[in-house]
């Protein structure tokens, strides 16, 4: 490399640099025009500002979110010495301003000690004459207020101030009461997630004893009859339960998911025998699409059970899996025997029916995962066969699949 | 020449894609027992489809034309192109792929957990996209001329109306075999007119070349400025990872060897294929001289077979040719189409079927309308500023926030926005002051080829933006790293 080069790469580095710094200072100056206002605009605008950062640290919980940081903004909310924030088990996070580290430091397990203390009251508390280094200097008074979130005391905030005036106890509450409130937010949060995960939980586990019942019967129909093809059967059941029995993880690849659709159709093979024929047009771009888990087996299940068992002479299975842009297009067709529209429709509503679960649950946790315009839409009528088609956003950077056990 | 064959070889090509397009998939399988790990594409397919994809109007036509006008500098642009793939595979495949992003706008948003970043890449992709098929269709406007003696326009129509109608009926739903198809194609298509030209000149009583005329030592790899060609390797190197038609395909892949394998066979078949366009040039130099006007030399690799073999072998080594040129076209243009006709309905139509029909012909007709209002470069140079633009754009902030925890929104913003405004300005306004001259000889060399200089910048710009911004860390850092690094298998 020449001069010219090496001065390119450094005046690239400079003015990128030099623009960056720019527009840092740009910003600042902007946001400094725009706080200027009246006393009492700029008071609210700060306090709010502070509030709000501190909201963002606070709501994922004492323990989970960052204590550390949500202290700081609360403190010079506060604008006191020093800040502590405690939980059931001792400081959290403790801040002070740059010349008060040390006293920080010092004030750590008086701090301690006063919200234990104030934690059995529920009002806030003055401490007076607080020597934190023995010496006699930088004696200091302290108010500590309790956190209580709900029903319980979550945890308690103590301010170390040369001297408490009233309103500074006054604020020390409010700004407990405003955590309080942000935790009872975080648990709401938490407990709204968690529900959404039991439902997918819960609709999934309905799949695997359904299917069971079926399996067993198939199998047991072929131990008398040809017992080495009742072993090879079993094996078969064995590998597709250790599939849907898998415990992590509510995506797979359509790939695995087409893995144990074969595995299910050798099990109905045994009781189909050649009147059951199957196609598969499969796109190789779309095997490698995050689906979810146990989402195409039971829509072939649902072909089978209710399409061409129904049928004398049997019929075909048809699963198409294609590339449509930003998503995976899979479709399940049988020339079966269809079924009523308004029964359907009733079925898809959720009427309690014993048939076509799979179908109704597939289609539910769909449209929880994606939205209701990615639900199956079912082409069918009676003695006209069945057309199920559902469509996966390829990108789901959010779903991971636990990988693949190999069989 | 005869136009007929050209008209041949030009509809065989569109009928052959439309074909694979829209029936490579129905050659299905009635088996009894199917096992679907086996019918993963094998890696073979998967580079021979990224390298049809690849091989754009810039590979087929332009290397050789550039080697005929600047000689040994013309080079760097296979190399580049080829190289490229490395970085691409050494940096940022693996990770893209565990990351479960399909595009670069999903990824961007997914890893800085940020609206607005994606918007922005959005935007990139599609800008990138659409000034990438404009040498395509510029390239198909010139084979239309020098062939057939039509008006240049109705070539570039003539591409982008069936890129447009094909991609909006479905018809790349096997998009995979299409690009295989491609490769093989372009490859034949260069390979054996340069072949045929070698032993025409080599045997007995040919016409023989006088390499010390056709490539003196004076035009080396030693004349080159060193400057330009940096920043044109720099640009080529990064470029390649931001062209939204190629993460793509290393989805296709069944895991990450299969993806490593296929990158490295991906390398070979490149590596072969650009021996031909240099042959070509290189023989050009020698017999046609002539040619090595701007706007005319890309012309070479179709007029050279008729010139120096010529009777009715010139005719079919030409038309041959022209379905080569004719394929890179439709699969490259085609397969940014399809991308971004993507990208485009996820984006504003909420990825509905309609949306994409109508993105993929509007992503057809906006770069037509470019095409038709510029006056056309050289091809591999127009691709080449592509590739600047990219890399000092999408390539900064891919790499970063894959190897750099410390990347936040507004950085990759601020990255994104200073390196395509400087880079932008760079392209715009280097022919403006080369047509006014009296430049001085270092700004024109900096505004050519501005890689060099924006590529860091954009760098410099990210990581100083998001170090003053290092409150704003997304939460999710470390559950996404640990997804891009963490093999698969070892979770």
């Amino acid at each position: 490399m020449t001069e010219s080069v090496l001065l390119a790469l450094a005046v690239g580095v400079l003015v990128g640099i030099a623009a960056a710094v720019l527009l840092v200072v740009a910003w600042r100056v902007i946001r400094l025009s725009r706080e200027l206002g009246t006393a009492a605009e700029r008071a609210t605008y700060s306090t709010l500002h502070l509030a709000s950062q501190a909201a963002t640290h606070v709501r994922g919980g004492l323990d989970s979110g960052d204590p550390q940081r949500a202290v700081r903004p609360l403190r010079q909310l506060l604008d006191c010495r020093v800040l502590a924030l405690a939980d059931d088990h001792g400081v959290l996070a403790i801040d002070a301003g740059p010349a008060d580290q040390r006293l920080a430091e010092h004030l750590r397990e008086t701090a301690e000690r006063l919200a234990a203390e104030v934690r059995a009251g529920d009002k806030p508390q003055v401490f007076r004459g607080i020597d934190p280094t023995g010496r006699g200097v930088q004696a200091t008074d302290a108010v500590a207020a309790p956190i209580i979130a709900g029903d319980r005391t979550a945890g308690a905030i103590v301010a170390f101030s040369p001297s408490v005036k009233p309103g500074l106890v006054r604020a020390t509450g409010e700004v407990a009461e405003w955590v309080a409130a942000q935790l009872e937010l975080a648990e709401l949060d938490a407990s709204r997630a968690a529900l959404a995960e039991a439902e997918v939980k819960a609709l999934r586990s309905q799949i695997s004893p359904h299917f069971i019942y079926n399996a067993l019967t198939a199998i047991a129909s072929t131990i008398t009859t040809n017992p080495p093809r009742a072993r090879d059967l079993v094996l078969e059941f064995a590998d597709f339960t250790r599939y849907s029995f898998r415990r992590q993880g509510d995506f797979t690849t359509l790939a695995d998911e087409l893995r144990s659709v074969d595995s299910y159709l050798q099990l109905e093979r045994a009781r189909f025998g050649e009147r059951l024929t199957l196609t598969l047009q499969v796109a190789p771009e779309v095997l490698s699409t995050v689906i979810p888990f146990l989402s195409v087996q039971p829509l072939v299940e649902n072909a089978v059970r209710h399409g061409l068992e129904p049928k004398p002479d049997g019929g075909r299975i048809t699963i198409r899996a294609s590339d449509a842009g930003a998503f995976a297009l899979i479709e399940v067709e049988d020339d079966g025997v269809g079924i009523d529209p308004e029964r359907l429709r009733g079925i898809l509503a959720g009427r309690p029916s014993a048939d076509h679960v799979g179908v109704r649950n597939v289609d539910a946790r769909l449209r929880q995962l994606y939205g209701d315009e990615h639900g199956l839409v079912v082409d069918t009528n009676l003695d006209a066969g069945t057309l199920v088609r559902m469509r996966v956003p390829k990108s789901q950077p959010q779903n991971t699949t636990t990988p693949s056990a190999r069989m | 020449m005869n136009p007929l064959l050209g008209y041949i070889a030009i509809a065989a090509v569109t009928l052959a894609t439309a074909f694979i397009g829209f029936f490579g998939l129905r050659i299905s399988r009635t088996t009894q027992d199917f096992y679907v790990a086996s019918r993963t594409v094998r890696p073979w397919w998967n580079a021979s489809a990224i390298g049809g994809e690849y091989l754009s109007a810039a590979s087929v036509l332009g290397i050789a034309g550039l080697i005929l006008l600047q000689g040994a500098g013309g080079l760097w642009f296979p190399i580049g192109y080829t190289a490229g793939y490395l970085m691409l595979l050494l940096f940022v495949a693996a990770p893209l792929r565990r990351s479960g992003a399909y595009t670069i706008p999903d990824f961007t948003g997914a890893r800085l957990e940020s609206r607005l970043v994606r918007r922005l890449t959005t935007v990139l992709v599609i800008l990138i996209g659409w000034f990438y098929i404009v040498p395509q269709l510029q390239g198909a406007a010139l084979t239309i001329r020098i062939t057939t003696g039509l008006p240049s326009w109705t070539g570039a129509l003539a591409v982008s109306v069936i890129v447009g109608l094909i991609v909006a009926a479905g018809g790349m739903r096997s998009i995979t075999f299409v690009q295989a198809f491609q490769f093989w194609l372009k490859l034949t298509a260069i390979a054996v007119p340069a072949v045929f030209l070698l032993i025409t000149v080599g045997r007995e009583g040919g016409p023989g070349v006088d390499l010390d005329a056709a490539f003196p030592a004076a035009l080396g790899p030693a004349s080159l400025d060193v400057y330009s060609t940096v920043s044109l390797v720099i640009a080529l190197l990064l470029g390649t990872m931001g062209l939204p038609h190629v993460l793509v395909r290393f989805y296709t892949n069944p895991d990450g060897p299969a993806a490593r394998r296929t990158t490295l066979i991906v390398l070979g078949l490149l590596s072969v294929f650009y021996v031909f366009p240099t042959i070509i040039g290189l023989l050009g130099r020698a017999f046609a001289p002539e040619l090595a006007a701007s706007g005319e030399a890309d012309a070479v690799v179709l007029l050279l077979p008729s010139m120096v073999i010529g009777g009715l072998l010139g005719d079919v080594l030409t038309a041959l040719v022209i379905a080569g040129a004719f394929g890179a076209f439709l699969s490259t243009s085609s397969g940014l189409v399809v991308s971004l006709a993507g990208v485009i309905s996820q984006e504003v139509a909420g990825g509905s079927v309609r949306g994409f029909r109508i993105a993929a012909i509007a992503s057809s007709l906006v770069p037509l309308a470019v095409a038709l209002l510029l006056e056309p470069g050289g091809l591999a140079g127009s691709v080449g500023l592509v590739f600047a633009f990219t890399a000092s754009t999408l390539c900064p902030v891919l790499v970063l926030g894959i190897w750099w925890r410390g990347l936040t929104a507004r950085g990759a913003v601020t990255g994104m926005l200073g390196g395509g405004l400087f880079c932008g300005a760079a392209i715009l306004l280097g022919p403006l002051l080369a047509a006014a001259g009296g430049a001085p000889a270092w700004l024109a060399a900096a505004l050519a080829q501005p890689a060099a200089w924006t590529v860091p910048l954009t760098f410099a710009l990210t990581v100083v933006v998001s170090h003053l911004d290092r409150r704003r860390i997304p939460r999710g850092v470390d559950r996404v790293m640990a997804r891009l690094h963490v093999p698969e298998g070892a979770a």
